[in-house]
């Protein structure tokens, strides 16, 4: 059975459109659909809350988060923080992170 | 609502020492509106921090103010902004708590970072981003540079306003 991919946004965070053509096109990559995408828009700190949405953009593959967060890390509508395999701080995540991840 | 050629308002914050620091002061000033949590922040801090280093020695002071809400996020709390500098400082720049976010509010600050260059007689000449990119740093804040060189040097900022790119600014309820 195919990866369930998810890519949860805000409007607020200028990554969005990126990160979908990041993740469309190593979901492509890894033989998947990238319209099987499921394109998650978080508006509201309820939505964040109930989702667990900790920052834009958050990429989870059958539920599971490319790069789980510590538990400390708040709730909210904001950008998120990743790191790139070479040290830098980065808005989307690292292409490999998120190749590994769609590999299961 | 601030514009390019307007005096730019003048304040005084709370440091992360707990010293007021007054501004806009020196022969340029550069006010940085920044924050701990945005990864836009981050990725263009140690180039920020550079330009302070750099122009300082010409007589520009700098200042980072962060103006988010940290009820909501708490990693912008002035707690952690202390914690921040003992970290990773000393900085060149102080970094200034905008607790009630007046000053945000009066330099109609848009994201985290969102940068302004105000010139020796206090009228903005400058305000955006630092550079085209914020992945990239052999950009080196090219647009903030070139904005300081032509006040310090008396000439017209050649592209005085640019698009600011970051996280928004967190606004109080």
């Amino acid at each position: 059975m195919a990866a369930r991919v998810e890519l949860l946004w805000w409007e607020g965070c200028p990554s969005s459109a990126k990160a979908h053509e990041l993740v469309r096109r190593l979901m492509a990559e890894a033989g998947l659909d990238p319209q099987s995408l499921r394109s998650v828009e978080i508006d509201t700190d309820a939505d964040a809350q109930r989702e667990e949405f900790i920052g834009s953009p958050t990429i989870r593959v059958d539920g599971r988060d490319i790069q789980p967060p510590e538990e400390s890390e708040p709730p909210g509508l904001t950008c998120r923080v990743y790191h790139l395999r070479d040290g830098r701080v980065s808005p989307l995540p690292d292409p490999d992170d998120v190749k590994e991840a769609l590999a299961g | 609502m601030i514009a390019i050629g307007d005096k730019a308002p003048s304040f005084t914050l709370p440091d992360t020492a707990g010293s007021d620091v007054a501004f806009p002061d020196g022969a340029a000033t550069v006010v940085v509106f920044t924050c701990n949590h945005c990864p836009y922040a981050l990725a263009w801090h140690d180039r920020l921090l550079a330009v302070a280093r750099d122009y300082g020695e010409r007589g520009v002071r700098t200042v980072l103010v962060n103006p988010n809400d940290a009820e909501r996020f708490p990693r912008d709390s002035f707690d952690v902004m202390v914690e921040r500098v003992e970290r990773e400082g000393p900085w060149p720049a102080p970094y200034l708590h905008d607790e009630s976010q007046e000053v945000a509010r009066a330099y109609d600050a848009k994201t985290t970072p969102d940068v302004f260059v105000v010139d020796g007689d206090g009228i903005l000449r400058y305000r955006g981003a630092p550079d085209a990119d914020h992945m990239d740093e052999v950009q080196n804040a090219a647009w903030l540079r070139s904005a300081l060189d032509a006040v310090l040097d008396g000439r017209d900022v050649s592209e005085p306003e640019t698009t600011p790119v970051g996280c928004s600014v967190k606004w109080k309820a």
